[in-house]
């Protein structure tokens, strides 16, 4: 291998490359927001459902964490999505893309991983928190509302940044279905240059400090909404 | 002395925790400006009782009443506009770590009582005034000491404006350095007119302040009377020997309580 040549190879993939990020990006912010949304309430059902409801979130967790995102893509790319967007009234509204498939199978799986984030840390409050909220003559949801979950939100940042990370990898699957991601664009590049090695490094860079922006986002958002004195097992 | 018209009342209370009973047909009631003290062992259920009147544990029978009527703990409505007239303080303080001082009282009045920020923020102070920590509104949880925690949770459960108070052993998670700064707040409750039950160990410090002491031990109400029939020289009270015994190990001077 000539390094001059797979530098100069990987220096013209660049702004190709780089117009990858804004795929790669769409799909980690609608993945991790699909998986808050629903990965909260999941687990808010699990600490205080009844018990058919906690059975019901169990069985989406063991679902979503079991079943690998490469089959989840197929399935909702070239099953679930393509059926949905063929019932009348559902057609165009671009149900069956591939970029629609991906966020909903890493969001689907990220909300299995995340309700357990949650779990964990609504779990790690003292209880006599909750008590002292319905003493007060607040409601459960209330209670939960105000009191539970800023904590448990806080708590869960560190862990939350580690699911970034992990997600952002697992969306370089995505270009199996088509997405025109990071991933799919170092495949194109290097079956036409030949460079394969240089188009990977290039692609390993792009994702590592993807990774490292979205880590030291989070970091700094851990240290803004940080309250004095305030630990992991509650007030020292 | 008639109690005609009790503010809050008991009647027969049963809870299993566990397989133990826990409580065992506890009955009490108690008029408006009275003080009763729940005394007896560890684990005899006042902790249990005290949250069995609230209904933040519910009774596994028996009824709960505040000024005559029971209240449906079904009624999730019902339960939550009685919960706000009965304030709970707590051995552990229970306050929302991830709020200021300010907030901590706060925060129900905005959320429960739907008054506004500036109503609710005025009030708030005027209660942490009331309990000497007006400087220490914006302090955090964490950086207040036990003492100030447990005014804070007083401050905050008066702010609610309730008709009676139970006070769960709010001193004994405290050093003893700090336990006089608490006290001295539940005495001014007292003196002002509030209407509690304690549960605590400061026997000599409730033997001045309660209308009645009630002696619990494994669930059931063994003994109850005025603290001066109780402790009475020569009385031969269950009350007196368990007194004795917590006085022998804390040095307390029983001197007070013999009066």
């Amino acid at each position: 291998m000539n390094f001059s040549v797979a530098l100069s190879a990987a220096h013209d993939s660049l702004p190709y490359m780089l117009g990858g990020v804004g795929w790669t990006v769409g799909l980690i912010v609608g993945a991790m927001l699909l998986g808050l949304c629903l990965g909260v309430p999941l687990a808010v059902a699990q600490v205080y459902g009844p018990k058919p409801l906690r059975r019901v979130v169990g069985v989406w967790v063991w679902l979503f964490r079991g079943v690998p995102i490469l089959v989840q893509l197929y399935i909702f790319y070239f099953g679930l999505m393509s059926w949905l967007s063929s019932l009348p009234g559902l057609g165009g509204l671009g149900l069956d893309s591939p970029f629609t498939a991906a966020v909903l199978s890493l969001g689907l799986t990220s909300s299995a991983y995340q309700s357990q984030i949650f779990r964990g840390a609504i779990q790690s409050l003292p209880a006599g928190q909750l008590k002292a909220a319905r003493a007060l003559g607040m409601s459960d949801r209330q209670a939960i509302r105000t009191i539970v979950l800023p904590q448990a939100l806080r708590l869960s940042i560190p862990a939350w940044s580690n699911e970034y990370s992990i997600l952002l990898k697992d969306s370089a699957l995505a270009f199996t279905i088509g997405v025109v991601e990071i991933m799919a664009r170092m495949r194109a590049i290097a079956s036409t240059t030949h460079e394969p090695v240089s188009m990977s490094f290039v692609a390993g860079v792009i994702f590592f400090f993807l990774t490292w922006i979205g880590v030291k986002g989070l970091t700094l958002l851990e240290n803004k909404v940080r309250i004095a004195g305030y630990t992991r097992q509650g007030a020292a | 002395m008639s109690e005609s018209s009790p503010i809050l009342e008991a009647r027969g209370l049963v809870k299993t925790l566990g397989g133990n009973r826990v409580l065992e047909n506890v009955s009490l009631n108690i008029g408006r400006g009275r003080v009763k003290v729940l005394i007896g062992p560890s684990g005899a259920g006042k902790s249990t009782l005290l949250q069995c009147l609230n209904l933040l544990i519910p009774p596994d029978s028996g009824r709960v009443l505040l000024e005559g009527s029971e209240i449906d703990a079904r009624n999730r409505r019902e339960l939550c506009s009685f919960r706000q007239q009965v304030g709970m303080i707590f051995q552990d303080f229970n306050l929302f770590d991830h709020l200021s001082a300010l907030d901590n009282v706060r925060v129900a009045l905005m959320k429960v009582r739907r008054m506004s920020k500036l109503d609710a923020t005025e009030r708030a102070v005027a209660e942490l005034t009331r309990v000497g920590l007006a400087d220490k509104a914006a302090l955090y949880p964490a950086n207040l000491s036990g003492g100030q925690k447990q005014r804070v949770a007083i401050a905050r459960a008066l702010a609610m404006d309730p008709k009676v108070m139970l006070l769960d052993e709010p001193t004994s998670a405290l050093d003893p350095e700090l336990i006089g700064e608490v006290l001295a707040v539940i005495r001014d409750l007292a003196q002002g007119g509030m209407t509690m039950i304690l549960a605590t160990h400061q026997i000599s410090f409730s033997a001045g302040l309660a209308d009645e002491f009630i002696f619990m031990e494994r669930g059931r109400i063994v003994e109850q009377g005025s603290p001066a029939e109780l402790l009475a020289k020569g009385a031969n009270s269950r009350t007196k020997a368990f007194c004795a015994k917590i006085s022998e190990l804390t040095g307390e001077a029983d001197a007070e309580f013999r009066q």
